[in-house]
């Protein structure tokens, strides 16, 4: 089968590789109709994420028709079932998965033991996301080993398209998880950083659950056009002071909700100093990760606001105000999705009409052309902002 | 290389057999063998600046090319970060000052004026390579990129506002949407 393949930093190819096998009696293989490149692809990518090896398969937003099905998972899926593959791979029994924290599933990373020592304790195995994840080769491919099968799927009912279903697998939770964790009320201002796809679901999420304003704050017009259209009051940080509108914006209180949808390679600019030496500390491996947008966000949040980071971290920062968290008594709520614990929610939302989250995609192309858009995503080009790959 | 990648799959993982088109671009690759070669020419500057000075007739600035050494390395560095183009760009901001420290040593009493010319020389056809670099990173990887977007086999439909009801409608639909207590933050005011 072709799948697009990691060979190193900015190096990702169409390969030919050998077809993937039952290996398991709960594993079922699909044949991939739908797939995406994440924004967190590009941290591996850019060869930002540890333990990524050559030869290592990407893609974690995938869905398809079942092919084979393990003796094991026979109860829950059989041939030609389509599904949406959640990235966070779930046991559904473990003591953390029975609670819903299926991104820390305890049995499904592969490399539990090398993930104990880097993390402390393991989360969930993951979708072509790294050996710290398991090391699973990733869906962005032909063909696709689901593991643990039985529980790691979304049915998908007759009737929706593949476009309207296919972010069930990351985005659409993502942004749903990072406005939940908001625990928005009728009188809340959530603020979004980032207006890249998960910042995009976070703003319809958060339009959704009902926040009185919902504000954008982003520097590319096609993203902050976006923002708009899907409801949100948008901030260009390149012609706006942010810290001063969005004080504006809340009577001179702050947001009481802030939301990072940027991670980890947070816009490097003169007009932001910080960024520039987070970057140079980052180039020299002195520093994972740029963390100006937490920097932007702990500072304006509202007293005892919450700020809540679905944006990808892998690592050390530094210059973050632990201070200002402390006195403004701020909640943190962070963490990979728990995809499964809103999929059921979220998938009634998109039958009924409620949210169609196919309005992201800007570019579908083959997957042969997998490669050059990582680059077109990357480099922002051609008004990109979510690329679907058709096997 | 497909032998080392395939070695380190896990039992049963796809194995590659046949490599195919990849991300990176030939501007890429001569961008990174310029980072290279930076990292290379800077080391020898940094470790090695009294044999440099002897063979330019420069006695002692091996100070001088110590700091030319420094600067050699950061830019080979950053020509094989994500940032090249500013590592190109930096490299060529070298190359001119690099002009500048042979011109300066290609006085007519230098005995070692023909190595000058040499060094002028090969830092002529290293700044070619730089500009050539540039250009083409420019090109491929700029905002307003050059070459051609691969076409979608299926165009969007234009509406971006994620919600098919209308936005009115969607303000606050999901309010029936319980949140979880593990979820919940802020005690409500009283």
């Amino acid at each position: 089968m072709r799948a697009l393949v990691w060979h190193g930093k900015e190096d990702i190819r169409c390969d030919t590789v050998s077809d993937p096998t039952i290996e398991d009696p709960r594993d079922a293989i699909i044949k991939v109709t739908a797939c995406a490149i994440c924004g967190s692809d590009l941290h591996l990518f850019h060869n930002l994420i540890p333990a990524m090896k050559p030869g290592d398969i990407m893609g974690h937003e995938t869905m398809g028709e079942v092919v084979e099905v393990g003796s094991a998972a026979q109860g829950a899926l059989k041939k030609g079932d389509r599904i949406v593959v959640p990235f966070t791979i779930n046991c559904g029994s473990c003591e953390q998965c029975r609670r819903g924290n299926f991104s820390v599933c305890e049995t499904t990373n592969r490399n539990k033991e090398m993930a104990d020592k880097v993390f402390g304790h393991a989360g969930a195995g993951l979708f072509g996301y790294s050996a710290l994840t398991g090391a699973y080769p990733g869906g962005q491919a032909e063909y696709l080993r689901v593991p643990f099968a039985d529980q790691t799927h979304i049915k998908v009912p007759d009737g929706l398209t593949d476009e309207q279903v296919l972010f069930l697998s990351d985005i659409l939770p993502t942004g749903w998880q990072a406005a939940v964790a908001c625990d928005i009320e009728p009188e809340d201002t959530v603020a979004i950083w980032g207006c890249g796809p998960v910042g995009q679901m976070a703003i319809r999420s958060a339009v959704l659950l009902g926040a009185k304003q919902v504000i954008a704050i982003d520097r590319l017009p096609e993203r902050l056009g976006m923002a708009a259209a899907g409801g949100a009051i948008t901030l260009n940080f390149e012609e706006d002071n942010v810290i001063e509108r969005l004080n504006e914006l809340t009577g001179g209180k702050g947001p009481q909700k802030c939301i990072d949808a940027v991670g980890l390679e947070s816009h490097v600019s003169l007009a932001q100093p910080d960024t520039l030496l987070d970057r140079a500390k980052q180039v020299v491996m002195l520093e994972n990760d740029r963390p100006h947008v937490l920097r932007e966000m702990i500072y304006v949040c509202r007293p005892a606001g919450i700020l809540s980071i679905p944006g990808v971290y892998s690592g050390l920062i530094d210059k973050v105000p632990m201070g200002l968290i402390m006195n403004k008594g701020l909640t943190i709520r962070t963490g990979q999705t728990h995809v499964k614990r809103w999929t059921d929610d979220l998938l009634r939302r998109i039958q009924e009409g409620q949210i169609d989250p196919s309005f992201v995609i800007t570019h579908s192309v083959g997957l042969q052309d997998g490669p050059e858009m990582y680059n077109v995503f990357r480099n922002k080009q051609d008004g990109c902002i979510k690329v679907v790959l058709k096997p | 290389m497909n032998l080392r990648a395939n070695s380190a799959r896990m039992k049963g993982d796809p194995r590659i057999l046949r490599s195919g088109r990849g991300s990176l671009g030939a501007a890429d690759r001569l961008g990174r063998a310029l980072g290279w070669f930076s990292i290379g020419l800077g080391l020898v500057q940094l470790l090695a600046p009294r044999q440099m000075t002897r063979s330019l007739g420069m006695q002692g600035q091996e100070g001088l090319v110590r700091a030319y050494g420094a600067r050699e390395v950061a830019s080979g560095v950053l020509s094989l970060s994500v940032d090249r183009s500013m590592g190109l760009q930096s490299r060529l901001l070298g190359d001119a000052a690099d002009v500048a420290m042979l011109l300066a040593a290609l006085r007519r009493d230098n005995p070692k004026r023909d190595n000058v010319m040499l060094a002028l020389a090969m830092v002529a056809g290293v700044t070619v390579l730089d500009v050539v670099a540039s250009q083409a990173l420019k090109a491929r990887h700029g905002r307003e990129r050059a070459q051609p977007v691969p076409r979608s086999v299926t165009p969007h439909r234009g509406d971006r506002s994620g919600f098919p009801q209308g936005l009115a409608r969607a303000r606050g639909a999901a309010r029936d949407f319980v949140v979880p207590p593990d979820f919940r933050s802020s005690p409500r005011p009283v």
